[in-house]
């Protein structure tokens, strides 16, 4: 990790309000280039929001970020082009195979055919689906899908990949080996990872630096052993409670959580989860 | 152009793949063709009419072309829910782009669908006066197949719920299934009943078909070919410009 560039990812004072409700109330922190870092926060605490920002998906109603220099508000295109994005929610084609979800993303990512083919052979392999690259994606476990998705998600080669609560509903088996893909990614090619996770000791493993989000402000940023120092416990989810509080938060199924409710009585499967 | 046709690729594969919705939604047509077809045939050819089943297969056929256009904005609705949008919505790529690749893919599901209902119709003893006019006839169910695949978009960018897509279904799709004179002439309706037939783009989809196929339409075939291309214009605009205020 190099600390004389400049920072990949820089936030100052972003506010983000919903009519009357502000989701995120003036947070500013950098990420350096390379870094693997963990965005941590109970629900509702503004964590998606935050990521939306930085993908381009909403826009702050106050304060300025970047992305690599650039403004999402007027370079958003050339901004997407360094993203790769994995969302909270599963975003695959259930109905096409593996190679096809991956080839369709190489497309939209003007990926030329070539390298798009060479590349995606590549990543099916270290995330272990070359084999099924045919098989639709309907029939992958909920750990294929996810590696997956986060094999298509390096497809273009971003700078920043983000993850969104990749590990959601994984046994342990598959997280662990999801997060030593994305260690290895994130040494052979540099790509800066930035996650947000409820599982506080994936956190504490891969993430060289950690901000805590709560209420719409960063509470706490620096390393795993920062934060215990800090506040005197002795494990990253010690830390987690004492800076966030043991309040129990609710969240409103979403019209999205309804639907997929209606999917499944259906027959048609949400995916991932 | 590559992303048009890779996401127009798309929507032909899944169509090919499945199987259990092509029959299911060949059923509904094929069941006006043989039960109204058959059972009103006698009614028809009595009133000086001709033959009811040479008469209402280019209805059928527009019908079809109909319900699975708009088909695919339900289509829509599931990716919007089931998160492939959204990985579309953030590619460094046009929205327009994306639209035309979705909107494209209904429009030529819809327009297979209806070459099965019309071979079908060939089966059943539908016989075209001019078998030189199918050519242009399908240049006719490529615009309808157009027109209401992009309100289809329009639809589906707009609604959030599934069950919207009921009211859809019943206060749109049927209505304009029923006023389009796809079963019956338009000649000597009650005032009101024309003046709705007047105002179902769909209207002039059945009639310029009619016009190719049998050698019958109510109004000029130009006019309908007119109005036809001007709908799919303004539902093309409407359905661009919905599609690029869907939030994710």
């Amino acid at each position: 990790m190099s600390h004389n560039s400049p920072p990949i990812i820089r936030l100052r004072n972003v506010v983000k309000k919903f009519g009357d409700v502000t989701a995120v109330n003036d947070i500013s922190f950098d990420v350096s280039r390379g870094e693997i870092f963990a965005f941590l926060g109970p629900n509702g605490a503004g964590k998606t929001t935050t990521i939306r920002m930085l993908t381009t998906l909403a826009h702050p109603t106050s304060g300025t970020l970047e992305l690599d220099g650039l403004d999402p508000a007027r370079q958003q295109t050339e901004m997407r082009r360094r993203l790769g994005v994995v969302f909270q929610d599963p975003s695959l084609d259930q109905q096409l195979t593996a190679w096809e979800n991956m080839d369709i993303h190489g497309v939209l990512y003007h990926v030329p055919r070539k390298e798009r083919h060479e590349r995606a052979e590549v990543l099916m392999k270290q995330f272990e689906l070359y084999e099924r690259r045919n098989d639709l994606v309907m029939t992958f476990s909920g750990g294929m899908k996810r590696r997956l998705e986060i094999a298509r998600g390096l497809l273009h080669t971003p700078r920043v990949l983000f993850l969104d609560e990749p590990t959601l509903g994984l046994d342990p088996q598959s997280r662990n080996a999801m997060w030593a893909h994305v260690k290895t990614l994130n040494q052979s090619e540099g790509v800066t990872v930035f996650l947000t996770t409820h599982y506080m000791d994936e956190a504490d493993r891969v993430a060289n630096r950690i901000a805590v989000i709560d209420h719409g402000r960063i509470v706490a940023i620096g390393s795993s052993a920062e934060l215990k120092a800090q506040t005197n416990t002795d494990s990253l989810e010690g830390a987690f409670l004492a800076l966030t509080g043991t309040t129990i938060r609710e969240e409103e199924a979403s019209s999205t959580d309804r639907m997929r409710m209606m999917g499944r009585m259906f027959g048609r499967t949400g995916g991932g989860r | 152009m590559k992303v048009v046709f890779i996401l127009w690729l798309r929507e032909v594969k899944k169509y090919l793949r499945s199987k259990a919705q092509i029959i299911a939604s060949l059923g509904t047509p094929i069941m006006y063709l043989g039960v109204l077809g058959f059972s009103l045939g006698s009614v028809f050819q009595k009133a000086g009419m001709g033959s009811y089943l040479q008469f209402m297969a280019p209805g059928v056929i527009c019908m079809t072309v109909l319900f699975t256009s708009m088909f695919s904005g339900i289509a829509m609705l599931w990716d919007r829910q089931f998160g492939f949008l959204k990985e579309t919505l953030v590619a460094p790529v046009p929205r327009i782009e994306i639209m035309l690749g979705r909107t494209l893919g209904g429009a030529t599901t819809a327009i297979v669908q209806g070459t099965i209902i019309f071979v079908f119709t060939l089966v059943a003893g539908f016989r075209p006066s001019h078998w030189v006019a199918v050519p242009v006839a399908y240049l006719v169910i490529m615009l309808i197949a157009l027109v209401f695949s992009a309100l289809a978009t329009a639809i589906g960018s707009t609604l959030k719920e599934m069950q919207g897509f009921q009211l859809v279904m019943n206060f749109l799709v049927m209505p304009l299934f029923f006023l389009s004179g796809a079963l019956y002439p338009l000649e000597g309706l009650p005032k009101p009943l024309a003046v709705l037939t007047r105002v179902d783009p769909l209207t002039y989809g059945v009639d310029a078909l009619r016009g190719m196929l049998i050698g019958q339409s109510h109004y000029p075939v130009v006019t309908d070919v007119a109005v036809l291309v001007g709908v799919a214009a303004l539902f093309l605009t409407l359905g661009a410009w919905r599609f690029s205020r869907i939030e994710v």
